[in-house]
């Protein structure tokens, strides 16, 4: 067998659990690399999901769902300022509109409780009308204050960069297609750029997980798609809306649609939950969109629907056990992350830490005297000060040209973005990274901009830059032109 | 703070050359215009079709070339200075502007008055809600305009167009013209929204069907743009059941509106307009803010550039005028009111001298209309009629109120259409 790279132990997924679990394996001497089939990191459901971070009252008290989600938010504070992690400590609400609703509210309280959650407390209407004075049908809720939301593809790049800076290593664009196995023992995965060893793989496919599992042997679980639908709210809007985090009663099969503030200021209403047979079904429907807008408007009655921005839909990895798969399969060497669904963002660290824990158990490997936690803070033309501001233009000229308009994110966030060890390549790459594209002009005015300086920076023609996966071109060379494909 | 400037222009589009050439021939001896792009002009610059400037300048101009006419008429002026690639990060109440641009760092500029010209900016797939999948190839019409006529490269080849206004029946007959297969132009409304020249010249000469009533349901498409499923609307704009059909494409522009863009307005809380999406002016140019003019786009979207200067040289000459101090302090506010048929009306109010004042107003029908007479009154006094053989919502309306008029006006005056 031939290995075009030889490691301890391979994570097969880009996602935040993937990405969490690579930086946990940074922490030890052995070599890891993380395998990821699309061009960037967080394509699947890290890239639309309600960014929350949640405090842990919702799942059943003993579930690894509701271990790992406590444990999982304490992290969050802790690694916050190391990883320069956009996380904004807002706080949830679950808001009861009925008497029957109410009651539940105790329901949760007592759980929350039992799991651990720190500060839970029941608020009279006046309370939340202090806090959220749009939430005028409201007559009690759940409050959390450990809750918060965050940058979701944020959290993953920036584990994915932290690992990479204590030596793991990451191959984008490579799908895993086999295993290769010896006395029925892994000894590597088998990708569509070859086969890499491995003593140890980690199955952090997300939606893929049950069809990664299979190829190693393992179907012990299936892993269903579940849409989430949602819609962005323009920044403006917000004094319309709310300022924290605000689900409604959750129903037995349900947490609801809720509405939420963003780390950076915007509304989203939503997700709905439908399950759908195409793990690539990430598409929006009006029956979708009129279900969250109508579920939303029990909250806020006055919806500014002409302040919308834009819909998107995300898929949930709904496993067949019912909570999520940690740890080792059956099958020798293989380790799943599966059915990482809600509170799954919250999870990851306490996720990576669990799984990296049994495999350290049991191979040995020594715990790193120089690992380096800390990330290199992100230079964010908006955050800065004036004379910050004026520093940084002198140092690098860039950073006094505006290229995204609507978020104010200027040329040299988008160079460093590129520029960064796991650096962006696609034009929602850069989105992700920096902003730039993600207010209300939608890219219309920088999204050519961001094409042509991804060109520039890779040293690619602008016709090869791409939207996001593979096939996504945005650009064309006019026909008949020099290098038409 | 280096400079103190008697009128500072926040964007450097048509509207702003035309209020800084204004107000240096209205006196002004210091004159700023900051524009974000890397030249002036603004979206002119990638408007390269001709039938710009006829009522203006009395001549056909590609946008380049109106946009050249603006720039050559300031460019040797020693009282206008410009500068390029440079964003305004700030507007300040007290008429303190912030600026960047990688030459010059950040830096503040004083005005006696600011006129703002910022224009306006595309309405998105988001903001009107189109369902389907989210693949490359969906662009607003401006987008591709820019690649196409200003960095020269195609969007895609096979073409469906969502909205029938200006820019999209423009960039229906601009991807024609560089080999492209244009499939269709959609339009939600029973009429199309660009000008009748549009319709004829883009899609009736290139053989493009126009399908009214008609909107998208569904994209298709994971990775680029596939086809889009369209179906008929009723009389709510609400799809039929039944009606759908499939258009194969790998490209969407979308030419859906257009929306003022009043970010810097909305920071020094400028009273707004709901319909306009603009700052309220009155027959000045003049904002509820004092020394804040506002002119072009960034008031209301125009359908002909020629209005956008000729209002942009009205800003520009009261700028110019309050910044020497020539501007007398005593007016009565006269409110104007749009009816009948008349969905908006800019100014929306005139500050009115004693000794009267010429009030030019520009307006829109709420539905296309016939043989209907334009009539401006106050109470039961006539101010200015006028007769129209056709009035559409895309054409803009109108009218000068004479200065002399000024004794025949109340409080307030209305504007509405007589069937």
């Amino acid at each position: 067998m031939n290995f075009f790279k030889e490691t301890d132990v391979v994570v097969i997924g880009g996602g935040v659990t993937g990405a969490a679990i690579l930086r946990e394996l940074s922490k030890y001497d052995l070599k890891c690399l993380l395998v990821e089939k699309e061009p960037d990191l967080s394509l699947g459901t890290t890239k639309a999901n309600s960014a929350i971070l949640h405090a842990g009252f919702d799942a059943p008290t003993g579930s690894k769902k509701a271990l790992t989600n406590v444990r999982g938010n304490a992290m969050y504070h802790e690694i916050q300022e190391d990883l320069d992690l956009d996380i904004k400590w807002c706080g949830s609400m679950v808001a009861a509109t009925t008497d029957e609703e109410a009651e539940t509210l105790k329901e949760l309280l007592a759980r929350g409780t039992e799991n651990g959650v720190p500060g839970l407390k029941i608020l009279s209407k006046e309370e939340v009308l202090k806090e959220e004075p749009n939430l005028t049908s409201v007559i009690a809720a759940l409050w959390a204050p450990t809750a918060g939301v965050c940058w979701p593809f944020g959290a993953a790049i920036a584990f994915a960069e932290c690992a990479l800076q204590n030596g793991a290593e990451i191959v984008r664009d490579c799908a895993v297609t086999g295993f290769v196995k010896e006395d029925g023992k892994i000894v590597g995965v088998q990708t569509d750029k070859g086969a890499i060893s491995a003593k140890y793989v980690i199955n952090a496919a997300g939606v893929y997980a049950d069809e990664i599992a299979k190829l190693a042997g393992d179907d012990s679980f299936t892993i269903k798609p579940r849409k989430g639908e949602y819609i962005l709210f323009d920044k403006t809007a917000c004094t319309d809306l709310v300022y924290g985090i605000i689900f409604p009663t959750p129903t037995k099969t349900s947490k609801g649609i809720l509405v939420c503030t963003t780390t950076h200021g915007n509304t989203f209403i939503g997700p709905n939950a439908k399950d759908v047979t195409s793990k690539e079904d990430t598409s929006i429907t009006s029956e979708g969109m009129n279900e969250i807008v109508n579920s939303a408007r029990k909250l806020i009655p006055n919806l500014p629907m002409g302040q919308a921005i834009t819909g998107f839909a995300g898929l949930r990895a709904v496993s067949s056990t019912g909570d999520f798969i940690i740890g080792a399969s059956e099958v020798e060497g293989l380790y799943n992350a599966a059915g990482i669904q809600s509170p799954g963002l919250t999870a990851a660290p306490a996720i990576a830490e669990d799984i990296v824990n049994e495999i350290v158990a049991k191979a040995g490997f020594a715990k790193k005297t120089n690992f380096n936690g800390k990330l290199p803070k992100t230079a964010k033309f908006t955050h800065m000060t004036e004379s910050e501001k004026e520093a940084k233009i002198k140092e690098n000229d860039l950073y006094g040209r505006v290229i995204c308009r609507c978020e104010t994110i200027t040329e040299g966030e988008i160079v460093a973005a590129i520029k960064a060890p796991c650096g962006a390549r696609t034009v929602d790459g850069v989105k992700r990274r920096t902003r730039a594209g993600m207010g209300r002009c939608q890219a219309g005015f920088c999204g050519p901009r961001v094409t042509q300086i991804i060109a520039r920076e890779l040293g690619i023609d602008v016709t090869e830059v791409l939207k996001e996966e593979q096939g996504s071109e945005m650009f064309f060379h006019k026909l008949g032109a020099e290098g038409d494909k | 703070m280096s400079q103190i400037y008697d009128v500072i222009i926040v964007g450097g589009g048509p509207a702003g050359l035309s209020a800084a050439h204004s107000a240096y021939e209205n006196g002004a001896k210091s004159i700023l215009v900051i524009e974000r792009d890397r030249e002036l002009g603004g979206i002119l610059q990638q408007c390269i079709h001709n039938g710009f400037g006829l009522h203006h300048f009395k001549e056909e101009l590609t946008g380049p070339g109106y946009a050249n006419r603006c720039i050559d008429m300031i460019k040797d002026v020693p009282e206008i200075e410009t500068m390029v690639d440079t964003m305004v990060l700030d507007v300040a109440k007290d008429k303190t502007i912030t600026a960047v641009s990688p030459s010059k760092g950040l830096f503040k500029v004083q005005g006696k008055t600011v006129i703002l010209t910022m224009g306006c900016r595309e309405r998105t797939r988001g903001a009107i809600r189109i369902p389907g999948a989210r693949p490359a190839g969906v662009f607003t019409a401006g987008a591709a305009q820019r690649m196409v006529n200003m960095e020269g490269y195609l969007p895609g080849k096979k073409i469906v167009i969502l909205g029938s206004g200006d820019i999209g029946l423009i960039m229906a007959r601009r991807m024609s013209l560089e080999g492209c297969k244009v499939q269709a132009v959609l339009e939600i409304c029973p009429f199309s929204n660009g000008l009748t020249r549009n319709i004829v010249q883009c899609l009736h000469d290139y053989d493009i069907p126009l399908h009214l009533s008609h909107t998208i349901v569904d994209v298709k498409g994971k990775e680029r743009l596939t086809g889009v499923t369209i179906a008929k609307v009723d009389d709510k704009m609400q799809p039929i059941a039944g009606t759908e059909f499939d258009i194969e494409c790998d490209t969407l522009l979308l030419s859906v509106g257009l929306i003022p863009e009043n970010e810097l307005s909305n920071g020094i809380d400028l009273a707004m307009a709901p319909l306009t999406n603009g700052p309220v002016v009155d027959q000045r140019r003049q904002t509820s803010l004092p020394g804040f003019y506002a002119a072009g786009n960034v008031v209301h979207v125009h359908d002909l550039v020629d209005f956008v200067s000729d209002e942009a040289e009205i800003a520009g000459k009261f700028a110019a005028l309050e910044a020497q101090g020539k501007l007398a302090d005593e007016t009565r506010e006269v409110k104007i009111s749009a009816i009948d048929g008349i969905r908006t009306c800019v100014p929306q109010k005139l500050s009115m001298p004693k000794a009267g004042e010429a009030a030019k107003l520009f307006m829109r029908v709420g539905n296309p209309e016939q043989k209907v007479k334009l009539v401006v009154k106050s109470g039961d006094n006539v101010l200015a009629s006028k007769m129209m053989m056709v009035a559409k919502p895309s054409e803009m309306i109108t009218v000068e109120i004479p200065a002399d008029k000024v004794e025949l006006m109340g409080s307030e005056i209305t504007v509405g259409l007589e069937r």
